[in-house]
């Protein structure tokens, strides 16, 4: 088993903690990880994004191949297509659709959400509105988590284990509205996915 | 066995602890702050009472760290590859006297300029002083062999050079630890010949650095975990140098090449081992994440026709590599290249909203459209991000300090005003020397010291001086009492503020002014420590 996920979204989206909840849990199924990481310039509300590579054999390089990964998961639209070149071709994205507009030329949603649909079968999700029923905006990362859970090849009760473990520093309510969040991104892409096979 | 999650740079750092270090210093830069915040925040540092705090600038952490060496302990110095700049002279005159506890420089190098001025290669500077240099290719590696470069350090009575890049430094695997060393105990001798680099003294030391040298190439050859042969059996083979490894085995794999792969992660070069490859294959592809040091020095004048590399096209002559690239260079079929999206736009990074950086520049723009010259000098950090839009505030950064410095040759060549920002963090590791020059020279020069009570580009680390200790060291290197202003950089305060930046600008000598108001992700990160502090009590 091997899986190449691409985490992207705009410097302080809470993009890092996606990537540690998910190497927390991979770590405990026993599977090998390696997670590259952007920190410095671009955290300040610029690009960033996360290559993570897990496996259940050696892994060799941290960064996916162009054409190789298996997920794009993405807390924005735009900068899931910032990344299409590495998707390959069986490989699906799943993002936020709140838009972030923070320079210039940013493009119409319709154009960016023509060209995810291109993809094939792309999960789009209102994580921002789920967010909030969990209880806070800042929880959008989870949902999304939760939102690709069904397309990780870690279970949900390991991802939640991870949630626990990194926001546990924080707090019993931190932790509860993190697996809130995470769960609601799940129960929206099973519900999706249904509907697509139907 | 624990398996740990870390960075490489924090592998680099349970490397030291477990090694026994006694202190860390180090001036923050990415990719290589993380090493000194993990021993900051890890309770063995805590619990042994080392040196954690940080330095002014690089220069003064590697001067203390061969300090705390001189008095028989172990010190790690951590910097970024332009760090080393500013703290060569120390480095490559450390390798003439030699150190007493073990002395590892941990510099992180940046290839592919994700957030530096440029993309040098520290791997020169290992060379330049003569000293072994180790380049690791993974986590667990990083950990095991910032161990074995203490042990090296001390058995040869050298530093050692310990070089990784953005790719390693930032990216995260397993790590298990191994048991921790003891520190070494306070042991200081009078060993005058050995540290007074007078002539007599240095060219002894020099001759010795010399006798050295054999023994650190046959250090790199065959006892090296470091260096070693993944033999295969067809014509082509890769000198796979440090990180570039892992994109040649997984070519390797991915491809079902059929190379011979020498893995490099030990300088000086062990040429048996080198000549055992070039034996072996009939062309061989250098690869190297950053200059092209070696494959230059393999080709030699008469460039050798069997080498392949970044010199010649193979792979390209900057920026990262990567395991396409050198699939590609190895003549593997790749698939044809996915499709990007046509419609996507560059997301430059920006100043937060909310941030007293830009109500600095808000004011200080409106000032300088009064003038026919707009030059303003600057520096670098947060306040960099001014020249992007909507600002386009500043219009130089090229090394920590040069606003001054450069506003003031300015100045010195008639150009009026002379206007230059500095952030506090900038100011004291490089900027007070600057100021005194324009001090001693009178220069009509206008100082604005964007002070946000933080080194907020690289995460907020601690500045040196902030608030009113600047406004002390400027009064102390000799700036006039009156002609050092304060302002509040806030939306509300923009007249007042203007009226001061106008003020100081038309007064014909040296003024600074002192933008002072917390980084707001600071001061929030304040605000959140306090909450869960009290929310456990
Ligand atoms: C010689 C050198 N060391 C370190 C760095 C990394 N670096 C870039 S900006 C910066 C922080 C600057 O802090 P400050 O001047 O206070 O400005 P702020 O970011 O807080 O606005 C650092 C450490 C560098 N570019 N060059």
């Amino acid at each position: 088993m091997q899986q190449n996920i691409i985490v992207s979204g705009v410097g302080g989206q809470g993009i890092l903690s996606i990537a540690a909840v998910i190497d927390l849990a991979a770590l405990h199924c026993g599977l090998t990880i390696h997670q590259t990481e952007v920190h410095g310039m671009s955290q300040r509300g610029g690009a960033v994004q996360s290559h993570l590579r897990i496996s259940d054999a050696e892994i060799h390089s941290g960064l996916i191949t162009e054409g190789t990964a298996d997920i794009i998961l993405s807390v924005e639209p735009l900068e899931a297509l910032r990344y299409l070149h590495f998707l390959s071709p069986g490989g699906r994205i799943v993002t936020a659709t709140e838009t972030v507009v923070n320079m210039a030329g940013y493009p119409p949603f319709e154009l960016i959400e023509a060209e995810l649909l291109r993809t094939g079968s792309p999960v789009l999700v209102d994580a921002a509105a789920l967010a909030r029923e969990a209880g806070s905006t800042k929880t959008s990362n989870m949902v999304m988590l939760g939102a690709t859970a069904p397309f990780l090849a870690i279970d949900q009760e390991h991802l939640e284990s991870g949630i626990m473990e990194l926001f546990g520093p924080k707090g019993e309510k931190i932790v509860a509205m993190n697996i809130d969040a995470f769960r609601k991104g799940l129960a929206f892409s099973q519900q999706s996915i249904q509907q697509t096979v139907l | 066995m624990k398996k740990h999650l870390l960075l490489g740079a924090e592998a680099v750092a349970a490397g030291a602890l477990d090694a026994g270090i006694s202190g860390v210093y180090a001036y923050p830069g990415t990719p290589s702050t993380e090493i000194t915040e993990y021993i900051q925040k890890s309770p063995e540092a805590a619990g042994r009472g080392m040196h954690t705090t940080w330095s002014a600038n690089e220069k003064t952490a590697f001067e203390a760290a061969l300090g705390m060496s001189y008095a028989g302990k172990r010190a790690l110095a951590a910097m970024k590859h332009v760090g080393l700049n500013v703290a060569a002279d120390a480095f490559i005159n450390s390798a003439i006297t030699g150190v007493n506890g073990g002395v590892v420089l941990a510099v992180a190098d940046d290839p592919s300029m994700h957030s530096s001025q440029n993309e040098q290669d520290s791997r020169f500077y290992g060379r330049f002083a003569m000293v072994p240099v180790i380049e690791p290719a993974s986590q667990q590696e990083l950990y095991e062999a910032t161990i074995r470069a203490f042990d090296l350090s001390e058995s040869l009575q050298l530093p050692v050079l310990l070089r990784l890049t953005t790719r390693l430094a930032h990216s995260r695997a397993g790590v298990t630890r191994a048991t921790t060393r003891s520190e070494n105990p306070l042991h200081a001798e009078y060993a005058p010949e050995r540290f007074v680099l007078m002539p007599q003294n240095a060219r002894r030391q020099y001759e010795g650095l010399l006798g050295k040298q054999k023994t650190l190439e046959r250090l790199s050859g065959g006892s090296s975990p470091l260096n070693r042969m993944i033999p295969g059996t067809g014509p082509l083979g890769v000198l796979a140098c440090g990180i570039a490894f892992n994109y040649a085995m997984e070519a390797k794999k991915t491809f079902d090449l059929d190379i011979s792969v020498l893995k490099i992660g030990q300088y000086p070069l062990p040429r048996h081992l080198v000549e055992d490859l070039f034996a072996r294959c009939e062309t061989v592809l250098v690869t190297e994440e950053g200059y092209p040091i070696h494959e230059e020095l393999l080709r030699g004048w008469f460039d050798d026709k069997n080498i392949r590399g970044r010199l010649d096209g193979a792979l390209p002559r900057t920026g990262e590599l990567s395991t396409g690239l050198l699939a590609e260079a190895l003549g593997a079929k790749l698939p044809a290249p996915a499709q990007g999206s046509g419609i996507v736009v560059n997301r430059p990074p920006e100043l937060c909203r909310g941030c007293g950086h830009r109500d600095l520049f808000e004011a200080l723009n409106r000032v300088m459209e009064g003038f026919d010259n707009h030059h303003v000098f600057s520096d670098i950090g947060c306040y960099t991000l001014g020249a992007l839009p909507p600002y386009h505030a500043i219009h130089t950064c090229v090394d920590m300090g040069a606003a001054i410095t450069m506003a003031k040759g300015a100045a010195d060549a008639g150009l009026r005003p002379a206007v230059c920002v500095i952030g506090d963090s900038t100011f004291t590791h490089s900027g007070m020397t600057g100021l005194l020059d324009a001090v001693n020279d009178r220069s009509p020069l206008t100082v604005i010291i964007a002070d946000n009570d933080t080194t907020a580009m690289t995460g907020g680390q601690d500045s040196a001086a902030t608030g009113s200790r600047l406004y002390d060291i400027c009064r102390g290197l000799g700036v006039e009492e009156s002609r050092i202003r304060t302002i509040l950089p806030l939306k509300q305060h923009l007249e007042e503020n203007m009226a001061v930046l106008r003020q100081e600008i038309a007064y014909d000598g040296l003024s600074v002014v002192l933008a002072q108001r917390e980084c707001i992700e600071t001061a929030a990160r304040k605000k959140r420590r306090a909450g869960s502090k009290s929310a456990n009590q």
